[in-house]
């Protein structure tokens, strides 16, 4: 059994509202579990569930051997860090790091040997006699990862801890969060709706939407094989190019066209979209897939923007507007003629109706 | 002189104007106390004290007569305090604990709860004296310094978790399952999160309550029994026992001595008291 098991968690509040509808999740001892998704998708209180602070409607969550889905928050040997942090405002650092030890009646000396081992590791040794409110953002943030980390729990949980933070700082933090996590080989479960933290952070992703897992998986599946349309465009940025196409069957086998355009496909997926049931699909191109290049798909150039390693080129052609990843700095203008290549093991074919994936 | 200055003289002459207009009551209640009772026959109401004299408020507090008895207010403001202290004491500290469990640990029909609490906010003070003098009766209370302790707490609670629950819902919820995590518990929580984070409201709640209770003529009249008559009783009837001369001297020491309680509470603890009603809007 894992460090985690989440068994066919369904939350309904007032009987009408299925915020959770059947939710599976197992994570082995020491890695990182993503919970990502829009909001209003449920991995908050998927997040509250597993944190005790919130009771499933029927399915059961086990943290090791021991079934925890009854059990009070304070017996279920985990730790959570919150959005807003959440430090006690009337207390030092040193005292919000220790209270969690000072409930559970752990002797003055280990306590504070807990506070300055955490301090040391957080590098917030000058900040223990201060008030919270007296702390910039991040360093509030590192010490609602030091009261969580007191008590080196079983479990720690992370509900959209960079949210609140400036985008550079949140860059920082997320790399310590990850050093700490290798440092520490805590189990981890993180909330959050930033796919780069997600792709980042995560040994593995759950995507949620309405309720329901999308896909589970390492971030190198999720990114390369969506289970869904949905996955796909959510994952990523800028998104991946979805062009509506059409099977069509001719002589030669089958052809996949959009707008009059053949597009590339494997023959993996050829067949598979000759199994398919349906004949209209959707064919994805992530931006960094697409090329320019002397020939293929002509088009012309509607948009550069430059990020500096990087450049996204949006080009409209007959099969429609596609956005290109290409490093470094675009030499070329608004307007200019070009042409588009890529490889057909790069794209992916999603059901249109269904926006599931076909090949 | 500039346009600004002049303004500005304007605004205070205006302020200073209005400042005094309100003190002049004040002002006529000081000195009068402390005339003598030649200079009150004289009539000169808003002349000052000739030959200023602490004779009104040492009878107004130990010797005035107050009906058949003539001990002053002393007897009545012992009252008071001893009903008084325990009565804001208690409604405060059950306003926070519903202000609390409304806010933090809501259930099923807290809200609708609540929401008949707030009639107690505004219910007339006349309604319940029938209904309660009734009950009163019931648990043998009637007529007591208990009873009318129990009136003012129970009239005090709807007022009291009004205050302290919009207070506390402005308190984040993450805190309060922060310290879940951590394993403290309802108390614990109260006591060493929630409690410590209320000094405003706390603040704000005991000037209310103490001013209320305090100067509270009606349930001190109809719920006091003889020995437990509080001083806006005392003070009544102090002013209303009829003598062949009307003393006005005594009965403005005996009314400045029913008013320094609540005026010494609010100067002591009036700046929180300004800062705890605006805690809400304000982030601190």
């Amino acid at each position: 059994m894992g460090a985690l098991a989440i068994r066919n968690i369904h939350k309904t509040y007032n009987d009408t509202v299925h915020i959770l509808k059947g939710i599976d999740l197992e994570i082995e001892a020491g890695e990182f579990l993503i919970l990502v998704g829009p909001s209003g998708c449920g991995k908050s209180t998927l997040l509250s569930m597993i944190a005790g602070l919130d009771h499933p409607s029927s399915g059961s969550i086990h943290i090791g051997e021991r079934d925890v889905t009854n059990l009070p928050s304070k017996d279920r040997d985990i730790a959570m860090v919150f959005q807003s942090y959440a430090l006690y405002p009337n207390m030092t650092v040193a005292q919000n790091i220790a209270f969690g030890l000072e409930i559970r009646k752990v002797p003055k000396a280990e306590r504070q040997a807990a506070v300055d081992r955490v301090a040391a590791m957080l590098q917030i040794g000058h900040l223990l006699d201060r008030k919270p409110g007296q702390l910039s953002g991040g360093q509030r943030q590192r010490v609602a990862m030091g009261r969580a980390l007191a008590r080196d729990p079983k479990l720690f949980l992370f509900d959209e801890p960079l949210s609140n933070l400036d985008a550079k700082l949140r860059v920082e933090m997320r790399a310590e969060i990850k050093l700490l996590h290798q440092r520490t080989k805590t189990t981890t479960v993180y909330v959050t709706h930033d796919q780069v933290e997600a792709m980042t952070l995560g040994d593995r992703i759950a995507v949620m939407k309405d309720g329901l897992v999308q896909q589970f998986g390492t971030p190198n599946d999720i990114y390369n094989h969506p289970a869904n349309r949905f996955v796909a465009e959510f994952i990523g940025s800028p998104a991946m190019n979805m062009v509506d196409a059409q099977r069509s069957t001719t002589s030669a086998g089958v052809a996949l066209t959009a707008h009059g355009v053949a597009l590339a496909v494997t023959d993996a997926q050829r067949a598979a979209m000759q199994a398919h049931g349906s004949a209209d699909l959707v064919y994805g191109l992530r931006p960094e897939s697409i090329g320019f290049a002397d020939q293929g798909l002509p088009g012309t150039l509607c948009m550069i923007e430059p990020t500096g390693p990087e450049t996204y080129a949006t080009v409209d052609t007959q099969a429609g507007k596609l956005t290109a990843r290409v490093p470094g700095v675009l030499q070329a203008a608004v307007g200019d003629a070009v042409h588009l290549q890529w490889q057909a093991e790069q794209s992916h074919l999603f059901d249109r109706a269904s926006g599931v994936r076909v090949g | 002189m500039n346009r600004l200055n002049f303004h500005r003289l304007i605004l205070w002459t205006m302020l200073l104007l209005f400042a005094a207009w309100f003190l002049v009551p004040l002002y006529v209640m000081l000195t009068t106390s402390l005339k003598d009772a030649e200079q009150l026959r004289a009539g000169n109401l808003l002349s000052l004290p000739t030959d200023p004299t602490l004779d009104a408020w040492f009878k107004a507090w130990s010797s005035a007569c107050t009906g058949v008895q003539c001990e002053g207010l002393k007897p009545f403001f012992w009252n008071s305090v001893l009903m008084v202290v325990p009565a804001v004491l208690a409604s405060t500290l059950i306003g926070s604990l519903n202000g609390y469990v409304l806010s933090k640990w809501k259930f099923r029909g807290s809200e609708t709860l609540f929401a008949f609490m707030l009639f107690g906010v505004f219910m007339p003070m006349q309604v319940v004296l029938l209904p309660m003098s009734q009950v009163l009766g019931w648990l043998g209370v009637a007529s007591s310094v208990w009873g009318l302790m129990l009136v003012h707490v129970v009239a005090g609670i709807p007022s009291t978790t009004l205050f302290f629950r919009n207070y506390y819902i402005g308190l984040p919820d993450e805190l309060i399952k922060a310290a879940q995590l951590d394993g403290a518990g309802f108390w614990m929580i109260f006591r060493r999160i929630v409690l410590p984070l209320s000094l405003p409201i706390l603040v704000v709640t005991l000037i209310w309550q103490f001013t209320n209770i305090w100067n509270d003529f009606l349930y001190g009249v109809v719920f006091s029994g003889a020995d437990s008559k509080p001083i806006t009783v005392g003070l009544n009837n102090l002013a209303n026992t009829s003598s062949a001369v009307k003393e006005y001297n005594v009965d403005m020491a005996a009314a400045l001595i029913a008013a320094l309680p609540t005026l010494f509470v609010y100067v002591v603890a009036g700046k929180y008291f300004v800062r705890g009603l605006t805690a809400g809007a304000v982030k601190g």
